[in-house]
């Protein structure tokens, strides 16, 4: 397999003009004969299904829950950035590329990353055309707040709901164009399998997932937008349904899967409360603008925080790094978080917890003024806890939050597999090692309103594509494996439920391939997951039949792909032998408990070819090269 | 707070066109700190255990903001808290000994798909018939040339939090899909983008909740309460009013296909 | 005419409809308790009323089809949303579902109206045409209304139909406001305070005539 990243030539601020330039092509006429499937209907799916219909092309989306709004971006709270420099304080296109590619630990690729930023302002321009209703001034400008990582205030939102109002903009124009006949949405349909015929990306098979039907759609080109798969773990803050399917299963078509190993976990998330737990909830980063984190100096302080003298606190984050202080990205957040809880100080059941403390700010601004910052927020996190945040402080703990790994695309957004392009979180591309808060939001969009719906046209018009129809022998072959898998599911008839394997796949992710990692654990969890995947196919129970809403063969689907992901994922987090980002492993860290990068060995991307079900995949390397930021040990001290 | 030991009546409906009943379930040793939806999962991982196919429900995001949680509890729209979904209901807010009924959202438009599932497509029927400011992708010029007052985005995006959940239609009398459809025309005609299709967005937007067989609206309030984001009815005011001004100016008036 | 087609096509627009027509039959009877009110001034003032009414002739029917053509039209559109109303929930819920916020009012307005309806046809039959009255004297209000209720049944009837017209406008003054598009945005906006003086004053006024005349104490009349 041959990575070509397909970089345009010339300075880093020309690249994507140029490449715009040259690239093919569709005509206008000729648009509406081609048909694009987009799966997804994400803020990368769902831009990018409204924008290229807006062009022309008749477009077919799909989504598994039962209405695109859905989608998992919905979910994200704290903000979109963009290097407006609305604020005057010294923030461009350059110092968003800069603090990216820094944040991302100098695994990105640069050349991505500049066309992000530079692409940031037409976004915000974008979403308030569409009726976004932004936070605003009393002058009726434009507010903005700070994130993590950052020194500028570059982050644009509407109050505790960036996602959701940015998807909702996304969705209307996806309304807008269903309406005018442009757009067929497919929701409750799940993709099970990718359909490559003569070596490019023509259709996708899926599962109606009321009636249980399994169907093909045929096209010109895929468009993969499903998201993250974090769910891997089990518990994470992402939604429940998000999974791994749709990108796993083109990994076993042919596309190569990136850093698979790359996870964030996020610092600021409510802690676990039992056994049964769901899911995690995040609490926005945000909130670290003005709550301060802190445990006690002590080992086993057990004072409720109220009776901790200000001199028994340690706020730990301003200690050791004080010029980003509560604001240091996620990634040390976590990992500082996780070092004092080891240490014996951490707070709350289990001593899995740290202090996210807004009396001071409370003290400094008013109870008000928080309470329109934050509003919304406190009152989730007091739902959950039964806890007053106004009155006591958060306690918060890292979780598994977002998956900077995906499957490998070029300059385009297009995988290995010509004709399969791939956006928003389902792809490797812009945030290296650690994603920076507020960035996905704006890599969503960016890849669906303005970039994919761009080269798509330069795949169209150099593909020369026959005509396939659903009696094409790959089509037949990829609906009955479809099929058989779904029967097999069905005849197991085991003990175990689809949730006790996946409890016990996240939480062996956890341990071995979480927060910290070490060549040890990690052999283990590679002996451990094929052990759960066998046990998985020999004893699941997965009640009902196909042919009606099956919730449980809907999730069976999913764990068995996490079974397999996870495998590559500890994998590839054994083979990097250094830290970056979220990848921490133990054996290499500085002095001080710093991540350790090795550029000599592994300034790459590591891109996994599968090679059969028998055969460890193959890694194929894609170098990273700096030519405008200059590779340094992160410092946010 | 000790756990606790529950009977549910729970709607068990197999398909759309199946006949449905209400069916009695044991939910022992609750822990109180467990969400709603957990205390089904808990119910649920021990009827596949026994061979029984789980309760279906809708969920996603369970942090109340993907609108897919959609329970009546106890004849309450998301149950027993104002202002939250289904997924951020806690367990703590019953007591030992108490009797659960949970039943999907009832309206014509939202035929039931399987136990408590229904379909909501109905909604999104009337977002695409004029839920949305045209601005196609790429034209759009600085976002600071358009100066919009803090109180009026602040009201818009009061409106425009809206979850989609359906619960305004679930807890109405009339099953009338009024708060969700002035929820959406309030958001958008509020701003200064929005003004130039405000009135056929209005007429459209309205024509289009009829045809979906959603009712009127009496003004009986139950919406707003059983909203878990407390939109409140004053945007419905506010549609009608625009609505009115559409009936008494010339204008586009397609209504978007149903099926 | 198509436009005012569509517009009575849809709820909101018959809803307008149902308001409008609700708040004309109100000042109707604005006017009409006051009216009726001079009563407790004895028999000048009540009967030179009605006595003015009645000689302007064209503009008493005027008036007159204005309110049957409001009535008329107001029933309909109750009558259309009910059957919407039915038909958008053919289920209902099997284990009931609990009004939180709505106002009995609200929940009885179709009944009241229903009875509404009843009384008003009575209601012309008693005093308008004096058919169901014991002893009518035309262009004598005073003397009609004094004498009017001294059936028990039939101030019972007046007094429930007077409740039924109290909790009516207690409902559909605060939702015309609403349904019209006109009532200002409110941090509480099912607080109605107008709807409270109006219905209240309305049903109060009436209520003490039929009081008055059936326990006579109405000044100046025999019983
Ligand atoms: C709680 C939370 C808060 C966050 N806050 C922020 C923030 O403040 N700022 C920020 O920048 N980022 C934030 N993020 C990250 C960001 O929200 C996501 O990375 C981003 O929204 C992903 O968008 P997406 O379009 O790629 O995928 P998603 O929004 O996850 O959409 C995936 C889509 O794919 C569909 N799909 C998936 N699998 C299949 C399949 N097999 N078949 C058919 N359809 C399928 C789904 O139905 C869905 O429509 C947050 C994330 C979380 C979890
Ligand atoms: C004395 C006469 C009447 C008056 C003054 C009156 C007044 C009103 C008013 C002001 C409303 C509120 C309209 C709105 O919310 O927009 C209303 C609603 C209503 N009226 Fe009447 N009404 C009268 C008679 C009747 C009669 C005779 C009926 C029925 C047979 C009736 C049935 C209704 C119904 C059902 C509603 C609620 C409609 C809905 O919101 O769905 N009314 N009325
Ligand atoms: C105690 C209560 C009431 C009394 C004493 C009363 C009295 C009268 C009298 C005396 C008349 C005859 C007027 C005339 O012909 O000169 C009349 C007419 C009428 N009343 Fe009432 N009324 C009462 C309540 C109501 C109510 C509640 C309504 C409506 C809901 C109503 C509606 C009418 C109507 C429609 C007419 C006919 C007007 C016409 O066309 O002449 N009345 N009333
Ligand atoms: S208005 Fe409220 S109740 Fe209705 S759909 Fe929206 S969020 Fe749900
Ligand atoms: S409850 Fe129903 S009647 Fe109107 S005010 Fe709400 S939609
Ligand atoms: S599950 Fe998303 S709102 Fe409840």
């Amino acid at each position: 397999m041959e990575l070509n990243a397909r970089i345009p030539v010339g300075p880093i601020e020309r690249k994507w003009d140029t490449h715009r330039f040259e690239m093919k092509l569709v005509n206008p006429a000729n648009k509406r004969k081609y048909t694009v499937l987009v799966v997804g209907s994400g803020l990368a799916g769902a831009s990018a299904a409204a924008a290229m219909s807006e062009l022309g092309y008749q477009v077919k989306c799909f989504c598994f829950q039962d209405s695109p709004r859905r989608a998992h971006s919905i979910a994200a709270q704290g903000g979109i950035n963009a290097a407006k420099n609305y604020r005057n304080d010294g923030d461009s296109i350059y110092r968003l590329f800069y603090d990216t590619v820094k944040g991302g630990d100098f695994r990105a690729r640069e050349a991505n990353v500049y066309r992000l930023a530079q692409i940031s302002v037409n976004i915000i321009d974008q979403c308030v055309a569409q009726g976004v209703p932004f936070a605003r001034e009393y002058s009726g400008l434009l507010a903005n707040r700070s994130f993590g990582g950052a020194q500028v205030s570059r982050t644009f939102y509407a109050r505790g709901q960036t996602g959701q109002q940015l998807l909702l903009g996304a969705y209307q124009a996806l309304e807008k164009e269903i309406a005018r006949g442009g757009v067929t949405m497919f929701p409750r349909t799940e993709m099970l399998d990718l359909i490559v015929i003569d070596g490019r990306a023509r259709g996708i098979v899926v599962r109606d997932m009321v009636s249980g039907a399994i169907h093909t759609h045929l096209g010109d080109a895929v468009v993969l937008g499903t998201g993250g798969y974090g769910n891997v773990f089990y518990l994470s803050t992402n939604a429940k349904g998000s999974n791994t399917t749709a990108i796993w299963r083109a990994y076993k078509r042919g596309a190569a899967f990136a850093n698979p190993c790359y996870t964030q976990i996020h610092p600021t998330c409510i802690p676990q409360s039992g056994e049964y737990q769901s899911k995690l909830t995040l609490m926005s980063e945000s909130l670290r603008n003005d709550g301060r984190v802190w445990v006690p100096s002590r080992q086993g302080d057990t004072r409720p925080p109220s009776q901790i003298p200000e001199g028994e606190r340690d706020y730990y984050l301003e200690r050791r790094y004080p010029s980003f202080g509560n604001l240091a990205p996620r990634d040390i957040a976590s990992r500082a978080a996780k070092t004092v809880c080891d240490e014996g100080r951490g707070v709350g059941p289990g001593g899995l917890g740290v202090y996210l403390d807004f009396g001071d700010a409370i003290r400094r601004l008013g109870a008000q003024t928080i309470r329109e910052r934050y509003g919304n927020l406190f009152e989730m996190y007091e739902r959950i806890t039964d806890e007053d945040p106004y009155r006591v402080p958060m306690r918060i703990y890292p979780a598994v939050h977002y998956t900077m790994g995906g499957l490998w695309v070029d300059y385009n957004l297009m995988s290995t597999i010509p004709g399969l392009h791939v956006i928003g979180e389902a792809n490797f591309s812009d945030h290296g090692a650690n994603r920076l808060g507020a960035s996905a939001l704006m890599q969503g969009l960016a890849d669906g309103y303005f970039i994919v719906s761009n080269t798509i046209a330069d795949y169209l018009a150099g593909a020369r594509l026959t005509k396939v129809d659903h009696t094409h022998p790959e089509v037949r072959a990829a609906r009955e494996a479809v099929e058989m898998q779904t029967r097999r599911f069905l005849s197991i008839k085991g003990k175990r439920t689809v949730d006790s394997f996946h409890r016990e796949l996240g939480r062996l992710m956890w341990d071995k391939c979480g927060m910290a990692r070490n060549a040890e654990g990690l052999r283990e969890a590679l002996q451990e997951i094929p052990r759960i995947r066998e046990e998985f196919w020999r004893n699941v129970n997965v009640p009902g039949s196909d042919a009606e809403l099956n919730q449980a063969l809907e999730k069976a689907g999913r764990v068995a792909d996490f079974l397999e992901l996870g495998e590559l994922m500890c994998l590839d987090a054994l083979h990097r032998e250094e830290s970056c980002g979220g990848h921490f492993r133990e054996e290499y860290q500085t002095a001080d408990g710093e991540a350790l990068r090795d550029d000599e060995r592994f300034a790459y991307v590591a891109a996994w070819a599968y090679a059969g079900s028998d055969r460890p995949p193959a890694l194929h390397k894609e170098p990273l090269e700096f030519e405008n930021v200059h590779l340094a040990q992160r410092s946010y001290k | 707070m000790s756990a606790l030991n529950l009977t549910l009546q729970v709607w068990r409906q197999a398909g759309p066109s199946s006949p449905g009943r209400l069916v009695r379930y044991e939910a022992r040793d609750i822990s109180p700190d467990m969400s709603f939806l957990e205390m089904l999962d808990v119910v649920n991982e021990r009827l596949q255990e026994k061979g029984e196919a789980p309760i279906a429900f809708d969920h996603d995001c369970r942090e109340g903001i993907c609108g897919s949680c959609s329970l009546m509890i106890n004849g309450v729209a998301h149950g027993p808290n104002p202002g939250t979904a289904t997924c951020q209901l806690h367990m703590r807010s019953f007591r030992d000994g108490d009797e659960i009924r949970i039943e999907p959202w009832r309206a014509r438009a939202f035929p039931v798909v399987r136990d408590l599932v229904v379909d909501r497509s109905a909604l999104d029927r009337i977002i695409a018939a004029g839920g949305y400011i045209s601005a196609a992708t790429g034209g759009a010029r600085d976002a600071n040339t358009i100066l919009i007052a803090k109180d009026t985005v602040d009201t818009a995006m009061d409106a425009a939090q809206c979850i989609g959940c359906g619960a305004c239609v679930a807890a109405c009398p009339n099953a009338s899909a009024s708060l969700f459809t002035a929820a959406k025309i309030t958001h958008l005609g509020l701003l200064p983008q929005g003004q130039p299709e405000r009135i056929t967005r209005a007429r459209q937007m309205v024509r289009q909740m009829d045809v979906e067989g959603f009712g009127g609206c009496t003004l009986y309030g139950e919406c707003q309460e059983a909203c878990p984001k407390e939109i409140s009815i004053d945007t419905i005011t506010r549609m009608n009013r625009d609505f009115l001004r559409a009936g008494l100016s010339a204008g586009r008036s397609a209504v978007a296909g149903s099926d | 005419m198509t436009r005012v087609a569509t517009f009575w096509d849809t709820s909101v627009g018959k809803k307008a409809v149902m308001a409008v027509t609700g708040l004309i039959l109100v000042a109707y009877l604005i006017t009409h308790v006051l009216a009726n009110l001079l009563v407790f001034t004895g028999p000048d003032r009540i009967n030179r009323y009605a006595a003015i009414l009645h000689s302007t002739g064209g503009a008493l029917w005027a008036a007159r089809v204005v309110l049957l053509v409001a009535v008329i039209l107001h029933i309909v559109a109750a009558t259309q949303l009910a059957l919407r109303r039915q038909a958008a929930r053919p289920v209902a819920y099997a284990a009931g579902r609990q009004p939180q916020v709505s106002t009995l009012a609200s929940r009885t307005i179709r009944w009241g109206g229903a009875l509404l309806l009843v009384f008003i046809v009575f209601h012309i039959l008693h005093f308008t045409t004096g058919t169901v009255h014991p002893d009518f004297v035309e262009l004598n209000p005073y003397h009609n209304v004094s004498t009017g209720f001294h059936n028990p049944l039939v101030a019972l009837f007046y007094l429930i139909a007077m409740a039924a017209l109290g909790f009516h406008l207690y409902h559909g003054v605060w939702s015309s406001g609403r349904s019209l598009g006109v009532s200002p945005p409110s941090p509480d906006p099912l607080r109605r305070r107008v709807a409270l003086v109006l219905g209240g004053f309305i049903w109060l006024g009436f209520t003490v005539i039929v009081l008055a005349a059936w326990l006579g104490v109405i000044p100046g009349a025999t019983r």
